[in-house]
């Protein structure tokens, strides 16, 4: 109470102090992220490009007609949900083993732990480029590691083909994220109670049987929240893609397609429908993991 | 016997698989380095050689004097700082409200700064750029670090708060009763018990500004306020790649941040999932 008192002598009730407090991030939050977000819709609701600014004009809803026409549209949303799916599904499998062999103890394990970290503290658009150099057509060590292991009988374009090309960058994004997956699972490993285990192997369970019948079950919230993280990350994927390709050979995604028709074209108006498209999608992704995240804890 | 020797094959197969998975973590950190201190010629040698035969510093010498290359790290350091204080100073304060004062709507406020941090940037690019631009903001620190300081703001706000509520509330109280004024208490006996938490906050907000490239690619325009993720980017545009001084650069901005987050791994790891686990 003598608290209070300060505070009131002070000048300021507690709710005054709150506002005091809370304006400065609210109002950049506000003005930085809400109200932009408000004008992203009203510029998707007119032709404009920027270079021919005087031909400015509302056009309603006709550039969200367009979106459903455009090929390269569907071309980008197409290889959007093939590098999400299969790169968090990779990401998810490896960071899982990552996670359980980090988990208990073993001669070595703070050497690995510091070692898992090293491509998380990469930048993307380095780790990209290093990558990039990797798998060069002429130079690249890949070429070379896989000639001299006889599973390629020729040196091979990676970036350059659209047969591969978005393997690569799935590949070098699986490098990059998986760190993160599997820090995210080891902390949810780590809220496992032991005795759990114990029990289950007083009862003879062996270590399969206690993976299958104890951790994974309890590890389902990790899980969950691990693969919906990265879901919405990988989604609106642009640095590698943007360094390894640009979008060429059957890789733009819905991002870098929308950089392209924004600066490169200045269609702000056309960019602007396509940002609203994608702040859609991961915004009703995202509804489901609060629905997803809600159901889990009134399960618990 | 059979039984041991069960017991060492699969002790061998599981270092196996933790040797393999090292490897392969470094090895692209290695390559970078290995080649950075290649000659040209050794550059484009086939096959390629898997450490410098004639070791050379040119390649360092050349980033930095032909291509300007310190001025980009000065201008990330001087975006990812910006936004690092500006971010744990309103973020503090409003972490300080959510943690300990009683205020209606509080449900609220949290709710819009969560939902936040789902934002896609993406979603505002076009008109974050028209703005800055009619601000003659574009090409300058500020139209970096004020729009990545609102990115940063949702993830400093959770973690302060969360570290606030961990604070004794009696210490605090303790400090007004001796005619501390709230802003006192704050800045003197608050914010020190909070220091491992700003510690956490601080490090992955200037990580995340100092890695990020959208905002950074469309809203400088030459190499006075490029970043490094830019300078890296664009550094090959020309007629060929210089992957020598392309390799040289990139260890250059990689090795103080491995550095960095070995040194910081724990705090790290706690601000990373604190989010995720408690969620």
């Amino acid at each position: 109470m003598h608290a209070l008192q300060r505070i009131r002598e002070y000048g300021l009730s507690q709710r005054q102090l709150a506002v005091v407090l809370l304006v400065p991030a609210l109002f950049t939050i506000l003005a930085i992220a809400i109200y932009p977000l408000t004008q992203t819709f009203w510029l998707s609701l007119q032709d404009y490009n920027l270079k021919f600014v005087a031909q400015r004009r509302f056009v309603g809803l006709g550039n969200y007609l367009k979106l459903l026409g455009d090929e390269h549209f569907r071309e980008a949303l197409k290889h959007t949900l093939f590098f999400t799916v299969v790169s968090v599904g990779m990401e998810f499998v490896i960071g899982l083993a990552v996670a359980l062999t980090i988990h208990r103890p073993f001669w070595g394990r703070g050497l690995v732990r510091a070692a898992v970290l090293v491509p998380w503290a990469i930048p993307t658009v380095i780790s990209a480029r290093m990558w990039e150099w990797m798998w060069n057509d002429q130079f690249g060590v890949i070429n070379d590691v896989l000639l001299r292991l006889h599973l390629i009988s020729e040196s091979q374009a990676w970036l350059g083909k659209p047969a591969t090309a978005m393997w690569a960058i799935i590949v070098t994004d699986v490098w990059k994220t998986t760190p993160f997956m599997a820090l995210l699972l080891l902390a949810g490993l780590q809220v496992i109670p032991e005795d759990l285990y114990e029990s289950a192997m007083i009862d003879g369970a062996g270590a399969w049987q206690r993976f299958w019948h104890v951790t994974l079950p309890l590890l389902r919230p990790a899980i969950l929240v691990a693969i919906i993280f990265r879901t919405l990350d990988a989604f609106r994927v642009f640095d590698v893609v943007y360094v390894l390709t640009g979008g060429a050979s059957n890789t733009e995604t819905l991002v870098v397609l929308n950089q392209r028709v924004l600066f490169s074209f200045l269609e702000f108006g056309y960019g602007s429908a396509i940002s609203t498209a994608i702040f859609i999608i991961i915004f009703f992704f995202s509804a489901m993991y609060m629905r997803i995240l809600g159901l889990e804890l009134e399960v618990k | 016997m059979t039984r041991r020797r069960r017991v060492r094959a699969s002790t061998l197969l599981f270092y196996l698989w933790v040797i393999a998975y090292v490897v392969v973590s470094i090895f692209p950190l290695y390559w970078a380095i290995n080649t950075s201190l290649k000659t040209h010629t050794e550059i484009i040698a086939w096959p390629p050689t898997w450490f410098p035969h004639n070791l050379t510093w040119e390649n360092y010498r050349a980033t930095f004097t032909e291509h300007a290359f310190g001025r980009n790290i000065v201008n990330s350091l001087i975006v990812a700082g910006g936004t690092t204080v500006l971010a744990l100073l309103l973020g503090s304060l409003a972490a300080y409200a959510l943690a300990r004062l009683r205020f209606p709507g509080k449900l609220a406020v949290m709710g819009l700064i969560l939902m936040t941090s789902m934002f896609p940037s993406i979603a505002i690019v076009s008109p974050l750029f028209i703005l800055l631009r009619k601000l003659q903001w574009l090409n300058t620190f500020q139209g970096l670090i004020v729009p990545y300081t609102s990115f940063a703001l949702p993830l400093t706000i959770w973690i302060l708060t969360s570290f606030f509520h961990e604070i004794p509330y009696e210490l605090e109280e303790a400090a007004l009763v001796d005619g501390a004024t709230p802003f006192q208490a704050l800045r003197l006996v608050i914010l020190p018990l909070a220091a491992p938490g700003l510690v956490t906050a601080g490090l992955l907000v200037f990580i995340a500004a100092w890695n990020e490239f959208l905002f950074a690619l469309n809203f400088t325009l030459d190499n006075s306020t490029r970043t490094v993720p830019v300078a890296i980017a664009l550094f090959s545009r020309q007629f060929e790649v210089p992957w020598g001084e392309l390799n040289a650069a990139s260890v250059v901005v990689t090795l103080p941040l491995v550095l960095l987050v070995l040194i910081f791994q724990r705090r790290i790891i706690a601000g990373l999932t604190a989010g995720a686990v408690k969620g």
